[in-house]
This record gives C-alpha cells, structure tokens and sequence, in this order.
C-alpha cells in the first residue's frame, strides 16, 4: 500500500475545471481525492506550498533512439531526462533501427521502459515497414502490443495513397496517424528556413510552402476518409490557415507545436553565426510565422505542445552547418521555456498552458491520465512558477546536450514528476 | 560624404564583409592601393610577413584565388603552405575541426579557407588562435573578391559613392554577390542586383540593393556592370532551360552594354563562361577591366594579411 498526500498545491485541472488550492491524496498509483484538506496519518507528505499541481504532462513527440542509437539516447536516459521536465508520458517515434514497425520492437521498447520504471513510454509505430513509404506496416499488431498512434517522423509519407490507406485503416483502432509534413522536392537541399535570413547566410533555404502544401493535402485525405490525422511540429501561418479551416468544416485534424518554433526565430541561427544547434527540420521560421503559431495557441488551433526531443551527438553537431544532423533535444527545457513565453509574456491562462501539455494529448493519443479526476492513474506534474534558472545542457539527464536554449534565463521550472503515485523525481536543491 | 578610415581591423579574422565598418573596408582599400606599388618593384617583395606562417586551406577546387593568396603572401615574404582536400585526411573522414586542429597544432599564424559549405570560417575562427581568412564559403560570402571588385572600381571613378553598380546572374548560388552588395551598399554605392527570376533568392534586397529580373532593366544608364558565372555544376536542371535560352535573355553582349554609360566598367569575378553570361566581344573589349581585377586582387589580400597581422599605416619597407 503507498499513500503519498500533496499538501497545499495550487491542483490545476482543465478536465474538472479546477485552479484551486487543495490537497491531493493518491493511494496505490490512484488519484483518491482531492480536497481542501486532507489529514492522513499514514501517507507521506509532500509540501507543494507556492507549486502548481497538473495532471501529469505527456510529450507525444520524442526520440529516444533506442534500439539502434544508443550513443545518442536510450530509453533509460530519455526517460530520466522526460521526469526530469516534469513528463509522467512520453511518445516515442519509430525511426529507430531495427524500426519500430512490427510488435516485437514494440514490445522491446515497452519492456525497456518497464524495466527503468521512470515514465510512461508509449510507442508510435511506423506507417510503411522499414518507413521506406511502400508498405503498410502491420498497424493491428502494433496495436495490439501497446503501440497508440502511427508515424513515419522524420519523412513525411509521400504517397498519397499510403496515407489515404492508413488514414482508413488506422482509423479501425482508433490510432491518429501523425504526418511530419514537408515536399521533398520543394525542400531539396534545404537546411533552414527560406528567407532573408537563409539568403544573408548563403544557406539553402526551406519554404514555408514546402509544408503547407503537405498540410494541404492531408487535411483533403482526412476529409476523404474521415480518419484522425495529427500534423506534427506545425511551424508556419499557412499551416496554421489550413489546419483552422479544415477544423471549422468538422475535419478530424490535429496539431502540436514545438517549444523551439514557438520560442526561436530564424534569426537564431544569423545571431549564433550557424549554431547548428540552431538547426532542425522544420526550421526555426521568421516573424510573422511564429507570431502565427502563438495566435494559434492562444486560440485553441493548436491542440498540444510536444517537443520533437531529437538527440544527437556532440561529434554529429560539430560538422558544418550543411552536414550536421537536424533535431535539438527539448524534454528538459520544454515547461520553462513555454511557461515563461507563453503564460508569463503573453498571459495565457495557467489551465489552457495545462490543457497543452497534459489533458489535451492524452484525450487525442487516448492515453491512461491526463486528469485529476479521483479513480485516474496518479500521474503528476509539479512545477514552480516562480523558479528561475538558467538552461545548463552539463546538468541535462538526456544524453546528448543539442539544445539552442544554453544560457537561457527561464522563469517556471519542474519540480517534482510522479508516476503511479511515485515520486520518480524531484528537483535538486542547489 | 568620404568615409575616414579606421586604424586597424577590429577583429582576428576576416570571414566576411558583413562584421566590417566602412572605415575598415576603407583602410582595406588605401592600404590594397598601397600594396599595388611592391607589384611595379624590380624585387616585388616586402619583409612584412617574414617569419610568419599561412596556411591555404582548400575543401574545394580554386586557381585564380588560390594564387592569387599565394602570390600576396609571397609578396610578402611569408611561409605558405597549401592543403587541398583531395590529398588530405578529409578523404579519410576527418572532421574539419580535427583538420583545422591539427593544422593549428604546427602554430601558423594564418589559415585561408576556401569551403564549399555556408559558415565553415566562422566555425574556424571561433575556436582557433591564428587569423582566419575567408576565401569563399559555399554561397556566403567571398570578401576578399568583394574588396577587389570595389578596389578596381576606385581606381577608376575616385570613389565608390553614387556608382551605380549592376551585379546580374545567378544570385542564388553566388557568393560575390554577397560580399559586393554588402560592401558596395556600405560605402554608398547604388546597387542593382538582377538575373533570372528563378535564381534570385528571398529577400536579398535587405542586404541593401535593389533587384530586376530584366537585365535591360538592370545595366540601364549603370556605371558598372558586374556578370557572376552561372556555376552550371551546381544548377539542378529546373533553375533555367538551356545554356542557349540563358545567353539569349541575359547575357552582356555588345547590344545590351549600350543601355549602360558610355564609360560603363564591364566586371566578372571568373572564370568565365564565354557564351553563356558574356559574349566574348564584351569580354575582350576595351570596358573590360576583368584582367585588373585579378592583378588587384593580390594586392587586396596583401593588404588583409598585413592589417590582420597587425600592420598600421604604412606597409613596411625594407
């Protein structure tokens, strides 16, 4: 029997519409009540005096790289590294090798998780086998070993009749397919966004166009087939446009938007003289892209954060700024880094920020918590509003340290993460 | 308004026109005009750099730079040494830092580079002691053509303020035209920037030109005309339609040099593509300055070696 009781937390919840200060009391992996006090002799005691108590967050949008990768990540350190940013869930994208596209790699993963026993680790297995975009992959199977969306991330699918056939079938298990949206062709050679900034460097550029026009004709083959398509890491107004419109027309279409492309523009890669740090696909857009991303957050177009956490090696990320692998790491810097742009500078309303990254992706994934509710699994997430700290990549869990955040002073840090009613991490004093 | 020159160059190296204040691409320039003088010598050679070791790092193909940076340094009575990456580690898989690393290890106190990638000289002049040079940088920049273009430029019209100056080609790919329009704009010149539609990337006018698409719109009433070199080896065959429709619609020939001022200079940074963005009869003619170009050239990059050397006023005579 384990009984853990959350004293004086501000408990946000958006799914019980709560923003109050209460106790929590959680017994056996369960959330048992909330209320405004709780006496309990037997339970520990945590003080969440002047903390924020959510839902836990989940971050459908990660790398771990295992198998295959381990040099970058694994489940272990990418799991250490998600408690660490305050994530009780992680989703975790097949491109790795062996790719996750049939149930025994599902099942490696998970057991891989199990035996680490930090987050929750849910597998998105690959749409086409070997993510080649020929084959369907054995979707059911994947299913049916714990697999809860499916994507071919880091290439967008291509053939418009794989995706139509996977929206279709995909749609049997209630699975979301996830498109990472971009025209090869239009990209061609492409390292950052195309525009004066690309132009004043002398890199190849990657035009906004490139992903609304794959954005485009997603939202055609989910109206088409009335499957859940789910359009990863949205980076442009465009984009933004077609998603909104296709929503309006009751379009089964959803959308994360990443840290870095809320928080960065292309002029970080002009300002850090080719950081390639500053590199990841899609790249960091200009202006008025990310001023577009913002309004679709605030707005409600944008259905969850999720990180795109891309590790790579600090050997990888020391080439030029054409050879160096996209992807920048973000579990660990995620909750600051949107807490501090999106609830402190432009006064997002604390349950919406709670909505974003907890009960919103756990109701599309159809994944175990993501709310308070008494019965619910005891899944987590305590942050301080009112922390500050400066982004140190030496302290980093994750393996790799590819973050362009270094240095960063951030205000609304992670403080403590459970899962299962256990506190699997808690913020050093220092 | 004339700018005054600095007295010496702020930075250690000099990766592009971009970090430079008008007053130090001013000093560049009298000091390059300087320089040209040891060329008329009947010993052309000066002990400025005696002692001190170059190093001429090259990741792609190049001769008229190339010798032209060995020429200046010789000029100069330097050490050089000349790496080019097809006889080197690169091809066992060595990293550029490594590279740079183990080349920094033998203390030079300059490396030239030339790369085919964006950015590669900044990457070396952040983490390495000795001066960096940047001899072009995929389509960055390529400063020390740029300080050549505008010195042959001075030397004709006194001055680069109010020259309308006319740079037509493929932009996209093209590194001089970076350093020139940065440059030029600097130092108050009007310049146009043109070519087709399909090879002129976004926003390029924010580096401080205006930009045409016809090239008769682009040289009319010009000063000077400016011709890049289609760099066919690294067009995909979707930028234009053939090498004859090219030629055809926007090549300098003797037709289209009329809408330019009589006197209009006519430029290339080479090598050329006779027949493809210049007619031979332009090339040849009596506007042509290109050979200059390349003779000033050299005593551009003595002037960057000395003044990153440290060198003030004066270049030191024996």
């Amino acid at each position: 029997m384990s009984r853990l009781l959350i004293k004086h937390a501000r408990v946000v919840d958006p799914t019980q519409k709560l923003d109050h200060g209460l106790d929590l009391l959680l017994v056996d992996g369960r959330v048992e009540k909330l209320a405004e006090r709780i006496q309990d002799s037997r339970a520990e005691l945590l003080d969440a005096t002047g903390l924020v108590a959510a839902p836990g967050f989940v971050d459908v949008h990660v790398h771990l790289r295992e198998p295959g990768y381990e040099y970058k990540e694994t489940v272990a350190t990418g799991s250490a590294a998600a408690v660490a940013g305050g994530f009780t869930g992680v989703c975790c994208m097949p491109n790795t090798q062996p790719v996750i596209d049939n149930a025994a790699v599902v099942e490696f993963v998970r057991s891989r998780a199990a035996e680490v026993g930090l987050a929750r680790v849910y597998p998105i297995g690959a749409v086409s086998k070997g993510l080649a975009g020929e084959e369907l992959a054995e979707i059911g199977e994947m299913v049916r070993a714990g697999a809860v969306a499916f994507s071919d991330d880091g290439k967008p699918v291509h053939n418009a009749q794989l995706m139509r056939k996977v929206l279709e079938y995909a749609s049997l298990f209630g699975a979301p397919v996830i498109d990472h949206c971009e025209d090869a062709h239009l990209n061609a050679g492409g390292v950052m966004h195309e525009g004066a900034a690309s132009t004043r460097l002398g890199l190849r550029g990657i035009p906004a166009a490139s992903e609304e026009i794959m954005v485009a004709r997603n939202v055609a083959l989910a109206e088409l087939t009335g499957g859940h398509v789910h359009i990863a890491h949205l980076s442009t107004r465009g984009a933004v446009e077609r998603v909104r419109e296709a929503r309006a027309r009751g379009a089964r279409v959803t959308c994360e938007v990443t840290p870095h492309h809320l928080a960065l523009t292309d002029q970080a890669v002009v300002d850090s003289d080719y950081d390639t740090n500053t590199k990841m696909n899609p790249p960091l857009r200009s202006t008025e892209h990310v001023e577009a991303l913002i309004g679709a957050v605030r707005d409600g177009t944008v259905d969850c954060f999720a990180t795109d956490h891309a590790p790579h090696h600090d050997d990888e990320k020391a080439l030029e700024f054409d050879l160096a692998p996209f992807g920048v790491v973000g579990l660990e810097t995620a909750i600051p880094v949107t807490y501090d742009l999106l609830v402190r500078r432009h006064k997002l309303p604390l349950r919406r920020f709670v909505a974003l990254w907890s009960s919103n992706p756990a109701r599309l994934f159809r994944l175990p918590g993501g709310t308070l509710a008494p019965g619910s699994p005891a899944d987590v997430t305590l942050f301080d509003p009112d922390a500050h700290d400066v982004v140190d990549p030496e302290r980093f869990r994750s393996r790799s340290r590819n973050t362009p955040f270094t240095g960063q002073r951030l205000r609304g840090w992670p403080v403590a993460t459970i899962v299962g009613g256990k506190v699997v991490w808690q913020r050093p004093r220092r | 308004m004339p700018v005054a020159p600095a007295t010496g160059l702020r930075g250690k190296d000099l990766v592009g026109i971009d970090p430079l204040s008008a007053g130090e691409i001013q000093l560049l320039l009298d000091t390059a005009e300087q320089m040209r003088e040891v060329a008329e010598r009947p010993i052309k050679k000066v002990p400025a750099l005696r002692g001190k070791t170059v190093v001429n790092l090259f990741f792609e193909p190049s001769t008229r730079t190339r010798f032209s940076f060995e020429v200046a340094e010789k000029r100069l009575s330097a050490d050089s040494l000349n790496f080019a990456a097809s006889a080197s580690s690169v091809e066992k898989g060595e990293t550029l830092i490594d590279t740079a690393r183990n080349l920094e290890a033998m203390q030079p106190d300059f490396i030239v580079i030339r790369h085919r990638y964006a950015g590669a000289p900044h990457r070396l002049a952040r983490i390495l002691k000795a001066s960096v040079i940047n001899a072009g940088d995929g389509a960055h920049e390529h400063p020390t053509q740029a300080l050549l273009d505008a010195l042959t430029i001075r030397l004709h019209r006194g001055t680069l303020e109010g020259q309308v100056v006319a740079i037509f080609g493929d932009l996209q790919f093209s590194r001089v035209v970076r350093s020139n329009v940065l440059l030029l704009s600097r130092m108050g010149a009007k310049v146009r920037v043109g070519g087709p539609p399909s090879l002129v990337p976004p926003g390029i006018e924010q580096l401080g030109c205006e930009v045409y698409h016809r090239m008769e719109d682009a040289i009319a009433g010009a000063d000077v005309v400016m011709m890049l070199r289609i760099q066919l080896e690294r067009q995909s065959r979707v930028n234009f339609p053939t090498v004859r429709e090219y030629y055809d619609f926007f090549a300098l020939t003797p037709e289209r040099l009329k809408l330019a001022r009589k006197d209009c200079l006519v430029m290339h940074p080479g090598p050329m593509n006779r027949g493809v963005e210049i007619d031979s009869r332009v090339a040849d003619g009596p506007q042509s300055v290109i050979l200059e170009q390349v003779t000033n050239g050299v005593a551009v990059r003595m002037a960057v070696l000395y003044l990153l050397a440290g060198g003030q006023g004066e270049p030191a005579s024996d």
